[in-house]
């Protein structure tokens, strides 16, 4: 039996190439401490482009992928609205403001040797930051109605990557085949039971 | 024009085994950069470092900052390119091959099978930014509960918080 599926699934919308463009701008400007947080609620929350489930599905290909999960799915998410066009669209959207900044804090850097004194703001933001990506994750575990081995997998891996402190192709690479026979053991696509 | 080429190359290979993104490709960066390269010092490393995360947006864009280091506008437009090019043709051509297969029936539920690894992963890094944010003291932590029940239990802007945050550090920790 395949996991409850959701009540009602909200209503997607497809952006324009435009308004893709335009929405990773935002994820890209906003994404104080990393843009994991701003992306799912941008693309899920905000604009509608994707349900929760088929945006979780994106970012875990995304990261099981090399790279940066988030570009890696705005690749993928481009590809899917408008292909080759969108997901240059939505790449250079996500990085092009950054850029900018970045561009504007390295001609700071030059000419003083150091940055002007933003530390304790930065220090407060980064906080923030922190703990926007938590409650994202944990607004995601409510609104994907796991199963429990799935919760239970989750859990391994982020004990791994946050106590053990193991390198993350490591974990993926251990839990990822584990999780995957999971899934597949509960949908009836295989008959023997995963051992976890 | 060799000094380029050389960023080019080493930040493709470092965008290759980039499985995890950014903080986990960065002690990787750090063995290239600094102990096989000798391209910049340990305290270099960890002032560019510093000055990414001063910037929005993706955290990988640290490579932008090495790259510039090391050979100015042109190493960084090399380090760029060199970590981002690479890893999105594979995520093209990994969402081609999931558009080829998407019939199958074992489709779904194997990437719904990622699901639980990429929350979890998700909820980890999290978890590390929030302990690295614990060396200003007791109130940073404070903050990090505040903003996970504002951005968990509500679908408020997360710019309050990220602002809100803002001030408390200036005002308490300055």
């Amino acid at each position: 039996m395949p996991a409850a599926p959701d009540p009602s699934p909200p209503a997607t919308v497809t952006p324009s190439r435009l308004e893709l463009f335009l929405g990773y701008v935002k994820i890209g400007l906003f994404g104080f401490g990393g843009v994991a947080a701003w992306a799912r609620r941008v693309i899920v929350e905000e604009r509608r482009w994707l349900t929760e489930r088929d945006y979780a599905e994106v970012l875990g290909l995304g990261q099981v992928l090399p790279g940066p999960n988030v570009g890696n799915a705005a690749v993928m998410i481009g590809r899917r609205f408008h292909g080759l066009a969108g997901a240059v669209l939505a790449t250079g959207g996500i990085y092009s403001a950054p850029l900018v900044i970045l561009i504007a804090l390295c001609l700071l850097y030059d000419r003083y040797g150091r940055l002007p004194e933003v530390k304790p703001v930065m220090a407060g933001i980064a906080a923030a930051a922190a703990g926007m990506v938590i409650g994202t994750a944990c607004k995601m575990v409510g609104k994907l109605k796991l199963a429990p081995e799935a919760v239970a997998l989750l859990l391994v891996a982020a004990f791994c990557a946050a106590w053990l402190r193991l390198s993350l192709p490591l974990i993926v690479l251990a839990l990822a085949p584990l999780s995957i026979a999971a899934s597949l053991w509960r949908a009836g696509l295989i008959l023997r039971r995963a051992t976890s | 024009m060799a000094l380029l080429l050389q960023i080019l190359v080493t930040f493709s290979i470092l965008s290759l085994v980039a499985v995890g993104g950014a903080n986990a490709v960065l002690p990787e960066m750090h063995r290239q950069l600094v102990e096989l390269r000798g391209w910049m010092d340990d305290a270099t490393f960890s002032q560019l470092y510093a000055l990414a995360q001063a910037a929005p947006g993706p955290n990988i864009l640290v490579a932008s900052v090495m790259g510039w280091r090391v050979g100015a506008w042109g190493g960084m437009a090399m380090a760029t390119i060199g970590m981002l090019l690479p890893s999105a043709i594979l995520a093209w051509g990994m969402a081609g091959l999931l558009h080829r297969l998407r019939g199958a029936a074992w489709l779904k539920p194997a990437q719904a099978g990622l699901v639980p690894i990429a929350v979890g992963l998700l909820l980890a890094a999290g978890l590390v930014m929030a302990e690295a944010s614990s060396q200003f003291g007791p109130l940073p932590l404070v903050i990090v509960a505040i903003s996970t029940l504002f951005v968990w239990r509500t679908s408020w802007s997360p710019l309050w918080v990220l602002a809100g945050g803002g001030v408390l550090g200036l005002l308490l920790l300055g």
